[in-house]
């Protein structure tokens, strides 16, 4: 961190802003006591992969899609079957999805995890990093490494590999896991659910800054259960549409700050998606336990604090560990293990939540099953709208805190969102320019 | 390398070019050996881990990523200088990765696919490996990289040896697995015979052909197994695009996918 004074201005800034998956910096102007601009400027390097997904066969986005982000790999194969199926027309059988939906739970319990021990804790217990906060509480860091790696266990079984699964296809999967394989699973979540649900009261004891922000909500609406692998979208303004209606209203803008495009809706209104958003929207779908254990960590039906994000991710951590067990234990191997899902000309559109919120695909294909067309709309571009207004907000209620206080805030703020930058577009770089 | 005094604890570096992160994380994907390892060596400079930093010359530096632009060609350029010993990690820093795919299109219709103002965006019109641009001291395959050939290289590191990784290909580790040849018994394509070792040998154990993510072998005939893939019954017309996914730029596979492509059979 560099840091310059004049009678003028205070600068400051940080050469990457750490414990966030990607590339981006980060600029905040204030001037005679107000904040002038606060902008997160994603400068990961473009990959361009909707482009060169043109050409390629129906079969191929999802291993292809897969390697915009390594840390939420199902997402992409699950929001790219999606999308592919509907153009071809087929609809999965009930334990291909019972099995996705398990797949997916491994995904949010190795991120959620992830983030709320490793990136994301060390903010509220003034730690550089997870070693840091090793030394200061072992237990937790252990607590959280092992119910990662429970989620990598579920993602190796299912899934072939944590990292970019292999068995994933289009229709289903290569190889239905057998029930013995499966049942393997059950003590190991069992342990991880004991460690969920003392997780959402470990951070509920933190020290949460206090911030109220006006929201609106988006995330796809449970049938009956919480979002995960398919729904309606839906926002806490009353939209409820289905996905292939939703994707022509996210208008996504591109500035020469950026790399990554921002979405609005109907190009006007900021939103948010991810785990505020889905509790805001679907709090009802939680069994009555997970939601007991969040009234008890102090979350309202609707939870406005972003800084309180981490305790809704620990209740969704708790709540993808219930919900594996019990797909475990009702676990049917899908026969055939995929469904045949011929080329054909069509168009499609496969909406998912990924660990860090709302992931739409949308494919033409052509009457050959060649990809025509592709439009990926990942989650952080959609928040980056909603992480610059907080960001004004923060930086305007700490006005007086020191330069290294104010910096430190503003990291934990875009930290709040689990952004994921490798996806949008990633370094970030935190600039904080006060003009008197 | 030379054997490290004893009690050396070598500073560890990861930097990041144009990629999906997914390399970096088989590190905190390490959870047994995490905190350990957080023992053993200085994490000096990681940005998915940890905020403090602490200045180079760094003993063993990780590089993930492609070089896509020519700010990064640069900023690679210092990342070595500083370096002592740099490993380049995954398939996007030792072939380029998917973004690769550029190299055989032209970059300009692809920004323009994508952005509404391609003349914000500065990029290169290729996505080159790492050890285009500098002298890279060992490459770790994959899409993604292997975590326990991860640890192996760190594991070297401390000793002062080279890493034991296998160039061989990924049939080896299907008879070490027991598991019957998908291209022989049941006439599956599968890139295992030219590609190389280290995932153990994942899909044909679920009855998938291997589709590259390690990319060429050592020693490799491409050329025999694309024959052979035809006399299976591929479509000619699938077989370029094959060679063509996380390691495309590699040069055994964009050689055999260029043989094949109908663009330029014309």
């Amino acid at each position: 961190m560099t840091h310059s004074a004049s009678v003028s201005e205070r600068l400051l800034q940080v050469s990457d802003l750490a414990r966030v998956e990607g590339e981006g910096s980060l600029r905040v102007v204030v001037r005679g006591g107000t904040v002038q601009e606060a902008a997160l400027n994603i400068f990961e390097p473009p990959r361009v992969v909707e482009a060169l997904l043109r050409g390629r066969r129906h079969d191929e986005a999802p291993d292809i899609t897969a390697r915009v982000c390594g840390i939420c790999p199902v997402a992409y194969q699950m929001s790219a079957c999606a999308a592919v199926e509907q153009a071809c027309g087929v609809v999965v059988s009930d334990p291909i999805t019972a099995l996705r939906r398990l797949l997916y739970c491994g995904e949010w319990i190795q991120s959620h995890a992830l983030h709320i021990y490793l990136l994301h804790a060390p903010d509220f217990l003034g730690c550089q990093d997870a070693v840091g906060l090793a030394a200061l509480d072992p237990n937790a860091v252990e607590r959280g490494l092992r119910i990662k790696r429970t989620g990598n266990l579920l993602m190796e079984t299912v899934g072939g590999r944590a990292i970019h699964p292999v068995n994933v296809r289009v229709g289903g999967f290569h190889r239905a896991p057998t029930t013995a394989e499966i049942q393997a699973l059950r003590r190991p979540l069992q342990v991880a659910l004991e460690d969920a649900a003392a997780t959402v009261e470990w951070v509920s004891r933190f020290d949460i800054p206090d911030l109220e922000a006006d929201y609106l909500f988006v995330a796809l609406l449970g049938d009956q259960q919480y979002p995960i692998e398919a729904g309606r979208v839906g926002s806490s303004a009353g939209l409820d549409v289905s996905p292939e209606e939703f994707e022509p209203m996210v208008i996504e803008e591109h500035e020469q700050r950026s790399t990554a495009l921002h979405a609005r809706l109907r190009g006007r209104d900021r939103y948010l998606t991810g785990p505020m958003a889905r509790y805001a929207l679907n709090r009802e779908r939680l069994p009555e336990e997970v939601r007991r254990a969040a009234e008890a960590a102090g979350l309202a039906a609707v939870c406005c604090n972003p800084f309180q994000s981490i305790v809704v991710r620990a209740v969704e951590l708790m709540y993808a560990c219930g919900e594996a067990l019990r797909l475990v234990d009702s676990y049917q191997p899908p026969s055939p293990p995929a469904d045949p899902v011929p080329g054909r000309a069509g168009s499609g559109t496969g909406a998912t939540e990924a660990p860090r919120g709302l992931l739409l695909h949308h494919y033409e294909l052509d009457d050959t099953g060649l990809i025509r067309v592709a439009r990926l709309v990942p989650p952080t571009s959609q928040n980056q709208l909603a992480i610059e207004a907080d960001l004004r907000q923060v930086v305007q209620a700490g006005l007086e805190l020191s330069d290294a206080d104010l910096t430190w805030r503003c990291e934990q703020t875009v930290r709040n969102y689990d952004p994921c930058i490798s996806c949008a577009a990633h370094f970030l770089d935190v600039t904080v320019e006060r003009q008197r | 390398m030379t054997a490290p005094a004893p009690g050396f604890r070598p500073s560890v570096a990861v930097f990041k070019f144009a990629s999906c992160d997914g390399c970096q994380l088989s590190l905190l994907d390490c959870e047994d050996e995490l905190l350990s390892l957080a023992g053993a060596v200085s994490i000096a400079h990681f940005a998915e881990m940890s905020r403090a930093t602490i200045e180079g010359p760094y003993d063993l530096t990780f590089v993930e990523g492609s070089i896509t632009t020519s700010a990064d060609a640069e900023r690679l350029q210092l990342v070595r200088a500083t370096s002592t010993t740099l490993v380049s990690i995954g398939a996007c820093a030792t072939a380029g990765g998917i973004q690769a795919l550029r190299n055989f299109a032209d970059i300009g219709d692809y920004v323009a696919a994508v952005y509404a103002r391609p003349e914000y965006i500065k990029t290169l019109a290729t996505a080159t490996p790492i050890a285009d641009h500098v002298k890279v001291d060992f490459e770790l395959r994959g899409c993604p990289i292997d975590r326990h050939q991860l640890l192996e290289v760190i594991t070297a590191a401390l000793a002062g040896r080279r890493p034991v990784i296998p160039t061989h290909s990924v049939c080896a580790e299907c008879k070490l697995r027991g598991t019957t040849c998908l291209l022989v018994g049941r006439g599956v394509p599968c890139l295992g015979p030219v590609t190389q070792a280290g995932c153990g040998a994942l899909c044909p154990a679920i009855g998938r052909g291997c589709y590259g993510c390690f990319g060429p072998a050592e020693a490799t005939n491409t050329g025999a197994l694309a024959d052979r893939l035809l006399e299976v019954g591929m479509d000619p017309a699938d077989l370029s695009r094959w060679f063509r996914t996380f390691n495309a730029g590699a040069p055994a596979f964009a050689k055999e996918s260029l043989r094949h492509d109908p663009q330029r059979q014309r």
